[in-house]
């Protein structure tokens, strides 16, 4: 669908919405989070998981640039190009002011600490499954990060999906706080789908969108078009992605496939992460991706 | 190494049109089973790394020793311009490397140096092995990451 012609109901609910007052920005207050001390060092890991690097550090950084998280990589989509902001530790180009609470507003509720919509590209909607003990770690390990000045630059988002405030309707629409895949699980399949929903979003791009830009959580990691190129991102369902666990756990760790082909695209760097991870944690997203209902035809 | 793209313009087989693997480029052809021989012998290395077969010295290091050798092979004639993934089907390489050839050029030695790293250990233990395979691994996601298209 034509962005123009996703724009209109995206307007229409933005204004019935608006008066509603649903669309306001949401913030945690200090008080909900209270009692939580953060661990620096268990904090690396679901820094890892999460992904942050990933987006936020320089295109194609390895090792120790990993934690330089300066943004500046582009992401191209249907509705403008966003530039991954300056995350890193300095006060004025970065976070390194924020209070905890700040943190946890903009990754779990996408609210800025001015109270202004942060826009979907970066995945609050999956990091507001995380459990608040591991925000209090990651935030504890973000304190050790280094800084840098480089100034954030304005995302490339035309009208109307520059009304910041059309973010909130989407938000209405979007966001859940229950994880997609239910019933009964193992103790493996559960730890893998928190690492998968909450940290690791790879539902972003593994699952189809809707014309608003949804992510359609009936085709749940069924693959979806590229975003950012040629091609589509394969799907993850036991129907589709027919390697053993083990070979779905090797593959997070070494990078090859089990024809010992190497991954490519974003999917590189999504290895970096979960390669600092431990082997139980890979076999566990794996024991997960074998737990997902199948994408049928 | 040089990318001699003018030697061979592909535009006449390209407007082919063509989806089978048989009937692409041959140069194209060529770069797809290097890569192939590159993945069996990866592989070799891999699955011991892995802990699916066991480690072997002698196969590990003629698996390394292929890997550098594929690494000296001059890459000229595989990479003709017109051969990308917008021009045909049954491609994976991104326009962009024709747009970045030093940079590619760079990542290739960069897979050369990796593998030289891995001949240097491979026979000598399957731990030193372990360590020297992810680099290699490293260097083929590097150029991935910028070059090749997801499937």
């Amino acid at each position: 669908m034509r962005p123009v012609l996703i724009a209109l109901p995206v307007l229409a609910l933005a204004f019935l919405a608006g008066g509603l007052a649903l669309t306001r920005p949401v913030t945690v207050p200090d008080t909900a989070l209270a009692g939580l001390t953060g661990d620096a060092i268990a904090g690396e890991a679901v820094f890892w998981a999460a992904g942050c690097a990933s987006c936020h550090a320089a295109e194609g950084a390895t090792g120790a640039a990993r934690l330089v998280l300066a943004g500046g990589q582009r992401f191209a989509s249907e509705f403008g190009t966003f530039i991954a902001p300056n995350i890193s530790m300095h006060p004025e180009q970065g976070i390194g002011a924020w209070s905890f609470a700040d943190f946890v507003t903009a990754v779990q509720e996408g609210t800025s600490p001015e109270g202004r919509h942060y826009y979907p590209a970066f995945p609050y909607g999956a990091y507001r499954l995380a459990a608040r003990q591991d925000l209090a770690d990651l935030w504890a390990f973000w304190q050790t990060l280094p800084s840098a000045d480089t100034p954030s630059a304005p995302h490339e988002i035309g009208f109307p999906f520059s009304i910041r405030r059309a973010v909130g309707a989407w938000n209405l629409l979007n966001l859940h706080d229950d994880f997609v895949v239910t019933g009964e699980l193992t103790e493996a399949e559960t730890r893998g789908r928190y690492l998968a929903e909450a940290l690791a979003h790879c539902a972003e791009c593994h699952t189809p969108r809707d014309a608003l830009g949804g992510l359609d959580r009936r085709a749940w990691m069924a693959g979806a078009p590229n975003p950012s190129g040629s091609g589509t991102i394969p799907a993850l369902t036991p129907d589709r992605l027919t390697w053993s666990e083990a070979e779905i756990a090797a593959y997070l760790n070494d990078g090859f496939t089990p024809d010992f082909d190497s991954a490519g695209g974003h999917m590189v760097s999504v290895i970096r992460n979960i390669a600092m991870l431990g082997d139980e944690d890979r076999l566990a997203i794996a024991a997960y991706l074998k737990a997902l209902p199948p994408a049928g035809d | 190494m040089m990318f001699r793209t003018s030697l061979l313009t592909l535009a006449a087989i390209a407007a082919a049109g063509t989806t089978l693997a048989q009937d692409l480029p041959a140069p194209v052809q060529a770069r797809q089973g290097q890569f192939q021989i590159m993945a069996l012998n990866i592989g070799v290395v891999a699955n011991m790394a892995r802990g699916n077969t066991e480690y072997d010295a002698a196969s590990a290091q003629a698996a390394a020793d292929n890997l550098v050798a594929i690494s000296m092979l001059d890459q000229s004639f595989h990479w003709p311009e017109g051969t990308d993934n917008m021009a045909l089907e049954g491609t994976r390489a991104l326009p962009a490397i024709w747009e970045n050839l030093p940079d590619v050029v760079e990542k290739w030695g960069a897979f050369g140096a990796a593998a030289q790293g891995l001949a240097a250990v491979a026979g000598g233990g399957l731990e030193g092995m372990q360590a020297a395979l992810g680099p290699v691994g490293g260097s083929c996601g590097a150029c991935h990451d910028a070059y090749r298209a997801p499937e």
